[in-house]
């Protein structure tokens, strides 16, 4: 075999491919960031998430709706006042995803 | 190599994120010094005042007259509330500071619960405080202050930085020490007031501002 630029590269990488464990869904920073505040938060409103991601209204609202439809988050409507007030919360899935997604990380780490 | 960057960063970012949507962060070291120094004045004023009188804080004040009571309840709510205000005036322009300082929000969740879990012991006690002053037993004023200040300060620390609930304990056992030497409330008050505030203050501010 030939060696090229590469080789040193996949010598280095272990046998079985880490990247499996990672969960494609949250691969964008947001949710991330969505998840992490979810599952050491009850309940979060839109607009605290906003603040806390520094994200505008409709990036957020996509991501939310993207973990929406992984069932990873649920959500609660509700009025304050007369203002609709959505807050949103982890779900059993979403908790366990996410705990999966993290350890995943934190081998990669180990292996790095 | 770009990838193990990147989980790096996903790593610190998530745990960075966790503890600024869970806890309320912009707590300053200073804020317990300048506490500890007002109530050490606001302690030192009360013993001023009552130093020449036959009342020591302390001391069973059944047997004198209404009015005399009256004037000594007040005296102390005032000097009380004037140190609650200057330490809550203080604090508030300390947390500003370092919310700045690190980026955060002063006001978000974080701030309502440790607000919310504060305050309520703290009602609490004030109640319990005010009906002791209908009764005039007025040397449980300190311990009582002192007990359910702890038991704020514990119950908020689950909402801010963990040291804030040793602090918690500290004056707990304070409390319940001056239960036991009810004479010596208003040493007490000045050291569970005073004296820890500032060496919580100090430690704190060793801790996270001094890096």
């Amino acid at each position: 075999m030939i060696r090229n630029k590469n080789t040193k590269s996949q010598l280095i990488k272990p046998m079985q491919n880490p990247i499996e464990g990672l969960n494609k869904v949250f691969d964008s920073r947001v949710r991330l960031g969505i998840m992490s505040a979810l599952i050491v938060n009850d309940a979060m409103d839109f607009n605290s998430l906003k603040k806390l991601l520094e994200v505008t209204d409709g990036n957020l609202a996509s991501h939310l709706k993207a973990l929406e439809k992984n069932d990873y988050i649920t959500l609660r409507k509700k009025f304050i006042g007369r203002k609709p007030n959505t807050s949103y919360s982890i779900s059993k899935q979403g908790r366990a995803a996410f705990i999966q997604h993290l350890n995943s990380l934190e081998k990669l780490m180990g292996n790095g | 190599m770009k990838n193990h960057m990147n989980h790096l960063n996903d790593l610190k970012e998530i745990r960075s994120i966790m503890e600024r949507s869970s806890r309320f962060l912009s707590l300053s070291g200073y804020s317990g010094i300048f506490a500890g120094v007002f109530a050490i004045f606001g302690g030192l004023i009360a013993y001023r005042q009552f130093y020449h009188s036959q009342f020591l804080i302390g001391e069973d004040i059944s047997h004198i007259p209404d009015q005399l009571a009256k004037s000594i309840i007040q005296f102390l709510v005032i000097d009380g509330a004037a140190v609650l205000l200057l330490a809550l005036v203080f604090s508030v322009f300390f947390s500003t500071m370092k919310a700045k300082k690190l980026g955060l929000p002063l006001w978000d969740l974080t701030t309502e619960r440790v607000l919310l879990n504060l305050s309520i012991p703290l009602i609490a006690g004030g109640l319990f405080i005010a009906v002791l002053m209908q009764y005039k037993l007025l040397y449980f004023l300190p311990p009582v202050s002192i007990l359910f200040y702890g038991m704020a300060l514990m119950n908020a620390g689950n909402y801010t930085l963990s040291e804030v609930r040793y602090l918690g304990i500290a004056e707990i056992i304070t409390g319940i020490l001056n239960l036991l030497f009810l004479k010596y409330g208003l040493y007490f008050w000045i050291f569970g007031f005073g004296i820890l505030h500032i060496i919580y203050g100090i430690l704190m501010q060793i801790k996270y501002d001094k890096k």
